[in-house]
């Protein structure tokens, strides 16, 4: 079936510098060092970015990560309760704009 | 896969099902690399295929049925051709080598014949309970234990290893600690392996090695020395596993491609001799596990008047790519 989203897609992110290389060589130089070791260890990182691909949806990222958490010592639990924290923040964030629904009504209701 | 690259490519022994990749050889040659044996330091003894378990990442397809398991005979000519050579390491390996009644006498000759003797454990096997003068005997020869600990969560240990081997291991982890094992100060030396638990590479050691031993002193207050991780091997059980769950083609391609050159010169096959239950002789346990005898011809251990000559060329096949994937496999 034709899709927008293909997983051997993946590997030729790369070709995203062909026409504009120097953007490119900038990114994927910044893209590489945020993810060596830091304060927080690759672990930690893969961890985030997997997190974060569920909340931006992305699939490349999703499979990418997935495959990184593992290779970097995770377990399924961990990624599981990672995912967890990032749907907390997103419905949070959602739930807490009731307060600017319930200011507004506040303002207009008797 | 590029056409004209594909006309190159050879059979790599892994079927029809398998993607075609470069052949282990020609990747070497490309890199102007000759794989040979430098001066043996290291007899590694395979005790045999039975085992308590059968993990699914298993080289060997060992397990409770398997009937292949070194007799006394072949024991006896494996001590005798140690006598003959002066060996730096003895690392005795399986299946799982506490199954085997003639490991206690093994190790007792030995323990004159090299300054270091390693045991490869399952753990579950050592701490069932009907081999417990095994943790005494191993305290007394100052035997190194290498003990199978793939992960530090109970799901993925046991999707590997069996239902009921995560707790079994903790347990003999700690018992191994009470004799002093791993702790601080003493010369028993604990060691811990962790393969992957899936089809993909293993985790940086260093890193690994930093959080497991945070995390088993903090649970469970269990003490070790270093920890390895190690690649699983596309053999055996794993390799019918891989094929099976759809991961045969990508995993040999992540090995393939993670190739690197400055790898070759430390793998294990290069100081290592290996011995199968029957006495037969490999330039490694995954050359066993294959089928590929040291020398391209099968000689017995007692017909060996020394350790194999250094610079003699070693056996290789497409699952070497294991061993020279990123930081190697030593």
């Amino acid at each position: 079936m034709e899709t927008y989203y293909k997983p051997e897609d993946l590997p030729k992110f790369e070709e995203i510098g062909k026409e504009a290389p120097d953007l490119a060589d900038k990114f994927f130089d910044y893209y590489g060092a945020v993810f060596c070791e830091g304060e927080l260890t690759e672990r930690e990182k893969s961890l985030i970015a997997l997190a974060v691909a569920h909340t931006i949806q992305c699939p490349y990222c999703i499979d990418a990560f997935t495959q990184s958490c593992l290779e970097k010592g995770s377990n399924v639990a961990e990624m599981t309760e990672a995912i967890h924290v990032v749907t907390a923040i997103r419905g949070g964030a959602s739930l807490v704009h009731g307060i600017q629904m319930r200011n507004i009504a506040e303002k207009l209701s008797m | 896969m590029d056409p004209a690259k594909s006309s190159e490519i050879t059979n790599t022994g892994y079927g029809k099902e398998s993607m075609a990749i470069e052949p282990f050889r020609q990747t070497l040659a490309t890199h102007s690399l000759k794989l040979e044996r430098d001066q043996t330091t290291t007899l590694q003894i395979n005790m045999g295929l039975l085992c308590n378990q059968t993990c699914r990442h298993c080289h060997l397809d060992a397990g409770p049925g398997r009937k292949e398991n070194m007799n006394s005979e072949t024991a006896d000519q494996i001590a005798d051709y140690a006598k003959r050579c002066s060996f730096e390491v003895i690392d005795i390996t399986g299946g799982a080598p506490e199954l085997n009644h003639n490991l206690s006498g093994l190790i007792e000759r030995f323990s004159s014949l090299a300054p270091r003797i390693m045991i490869r454990s399952n753990l579950s096997a050592l701490n069932d309970g009907k081999r417990d003068h095994l943790f005494d005997l191993f305290k007394e020869y100052g035997m190194v234990i290498v003990a199978s600990f793939p992960s530090l969560n109970q799901a993925q240990t046991e999707s590997q290893r069996g239902t009921g081997v995560f707790s079994m291991s903790i347990a003999a982890l700690k018992k191994l600690n009470k004799l002093g094992y791993g702790a601080d100060g003493s010369d028993l030396e604990l060691n811990l392996v962790s393969n992957p638990t899936g089809a993909f590479l293993p985790s940086s050691q260093s890193e690994t090695e930093k959080r497991f031993r945070q995390v088993l002193s903090k649970k469970w207050g269990i003490v070790f020395n270093n920890l390895f991780t190690f690649a699983n091997v596309p053999l055996g059980r794993f390799r019918d596993w891989l094929l099976k769950s759809g991961n045969l083609d990508k995993y040999i391609e992540k090995l393939s491609s993670g190739f690197n050159p400055c790898a070759v010169e430390g793998v294990m096959c290069r100081t290592m001799v290996s011995v199968s239950w029957d006495g037969y002789l490999y330039d490694c346990d995954f050359n066993l596990a294959r089928g590929l005898p040291m020398g391209g011809r099968k000689i017995h251990v007692s017909e060996m008047a020394g350790p194999p000559e250094s610079g003699s060329p070693i056996a290789v096949a497409d699952h070497c790519y294991t061993c020279t994937a990123g930081t190697g496999f030593t």
